[in-house]
């Protein structure tokens, strides 16, 4: 199949380096401390920020401790890999030796799936950390890239992410004299 | 002013608008320069400067760890925070909400990253006498206070690890009762003399805790450390009884009359409104907003429509256009 056409347009008319238009809405769930809704094309994802707050044990059954085997845990393989990923990425940046002794929680839930939803999770948590107002040492951003048709393609959507192509999601953290690191780059 | 859920109609609407782009013309008096988010390089202008919350040393720049807005005071930068949970300082009243009974303290909920803890020691035993607290004293303390208590108390100080110290030695601090709290965003609430307000005409207590949490009850007399004992007693019958009898006649007196509940919570509305609003909750702001619902008549209910924030709205933008007028 073919996704780059032969003038340099992608399935959706984009250039290869081009991304989607990207939406970004604050304040929008009045209960958390924090929250962002933010959009990257036609995936959108919703973070809430909660914290910092008092560090509360949580119980839970595991599946195999009744007699008969219960319902499935909460959260499949993928899930809980991104949970870590985005975990991992935040810890990065906030300055938790401020905030001893206490848990931020951050809820992110994909709306809308089209490709990219790692990233997408990535810029709304960092924006519903902002708008928290907890203190951080750099924003995270975070776009993925691919490569079809001997073509590197940026911020690839379902259709281009599911070729079968290898593709990158990457995390820039905005280093204060301007200079770029990246702080993850898991590869699928 | 986050995300107001009400329905406005077109006019309101308009009115609304109008109102809030007067406030903001009214309120830039700083700089828009001085805005930062996260990592933004603070411009230094002198040396020997002191860094503050919210800013930290990247490579030998100043950077900003939080989104908000510059100040300057004297050698002092710090980033003032848009939002941001409480931030206790020796000194503020707060108001907590008692969640754990353990060996010699209480630890109360106050709406910060921990649970603030409230020493058996920091506290006046009911029979007022000054002694060292013994182990009875540690048995009996779910009579002063128990889980889901309001109490009102001030920060002693706050330890290493980020734990707070409240203190309660004064009549004016402990329990509180007959009345109503009301959670709003902390950064509304701004640090004054006075945090005690006694509204006569209304016959109210009122209590604004530094930490977000704000008190409205039934004015309570100089506290006499005997009513702690006989709590129990009047709460049950408080309970019971019926709003309109006022025929039962204990010793402190038992339901809060009819009148009185009304002006709880016609306060407590004008307090919803302007938190929804987002502006500084201050009592001469709350009386002007409860004089305006009473001049318009309005039923308690009410003020939590639409017409009313618009009202409360235009009030505080011409409020604030007098003030600056008369300066």
């Amino acid at each position: 199949m073919e996704f780059v056409s032969p003038e340099g347009l992608r399935l959706d008319g984009r250039r290869p380096t081009e991304m989607r238009q990207l939406r970004a809405e604050i304040g929008n769930v009045a209960k958390a401390d924090g929250s962002a809704v933010f959009e990257m094309g036609n995936t959108k994802v919703i973070a809430a920020v909660y914290g910092p707050r008092e560090v509360r044990c949580e119980y839970s059954m595991a599946n195999f401790s009744t007699g008969d085997r219960m319902r499935k845990p909460k959260g499949d393989r993928r899930s809980t890999e991104i949970s870590l990923v985005i975990r991992q990425t935040m810890e990065a940046c906030i300055l938790t030796h401020l905030m001893p002794r206490s848990q931020i929680d951050i809820f992110v839930q994909v709306l809308q799936a089209d490709g990219g939803t790692r990233s997408a999770c990535i810029n709304a948590a960092t924006l519903a950390l902002q708008d928290a107002g907890i203190p951080m040492r750099d924003i995270v951003t975070s776009c993925s890239a691919g490569y079809l048709n001997s073509t590197p393609l940026l911020d690839l959507n379902y259709v281009e992410d599911s070729a079968g192509g290898p593709d990158v999601t990457v995390g820039l953290r905005l280093l204060s004299c301007g200079t770029y690191g990246y702080t993850l780059g898991p590869m699928d | 002013m986050r995300n107001l859920q009400l329905s406005f109609n077109q006019t309101q609407k308009v009115r609304l608008e109008k109102a809030l782009e007067r406030l903001e013309s009214l309120s830039s008096k700083s700089n828009p320069n001085s805005c930062v988010t996260v990592g933004d390089t603070i411009p230094v202008y002198e040396d020997g400067i002191l860094k503050g919350h919210g800013t930290s040393d990247q490579k030998g720049e100043l950077a900003a760890t939080v989104c908000g807005v510059v100040e300057r005071i004297n050698k002092l930068i710090y980033v003032r925070a848009l939002r941001a949970r409480y931030k206790p300082e020796t000194g503020d009243i707060v108001i907590g909400r008692v969640i754990e009974v353990v060996p010699k303290r209480w630890k109360l909920e106050i709406n910060f990253t921990q649970d603030a803890i409230l020493m058996l020691s920091s506290m006046n035993l009911p029979d007022g006498i000054q002694r060292r607290r013994t182990a009875v004293d540690e048995l009996n303390m779910r009579s002063i206070f128990t889980e889901n208590d309001l109490v009102c108390a001030e920060v002693r100080s706050s330890q290493g690890d980020g734990s707070l110290q409240l203190q309660a030695r004064n009549q004016k601090y402990g329990k509180l009762e007959r009345g109503q709290l009301l959670t709003v965003d902390p950064y509304l609430v701004k640090r004054r003399k006075q945090h005690f307000h006694h509204l006569e005409e209304y016959g109210i207590d009122l209590i604004i805790g530094c930490n977000g949490y704000i008190w409205i009850g039934e004015h309570v007399e100089a506290r006499d450390k005997m009513v702690v004992d006989q709590g129990s007693n009047s709460e049950q019958l408080i309970a019971e009884c019926d709003k309109n009898s006022m025929d039962l006649d204990e010793q402190d007196g038992t339901c809060t009359p009819r009148e009185a509940r009304q002006n709880i919570c016609r306060i407590a509305n004008a307090i919803r409104v302007l938190s929804r609003l987002g502006f500084n909750i201050t009592v001469e702001v709350i009386l002007e907003t409860v004089n305006l619902s009473n001049s318009l008549n309005l039923d308690i209910h009410d003020m939590l429509g639409s017409e009313f924030y618009v009202l409360v709205a235009e009030s505080e933008a011409e409020r604030r256009s007098l003030s600056k007028r008369k300066r």
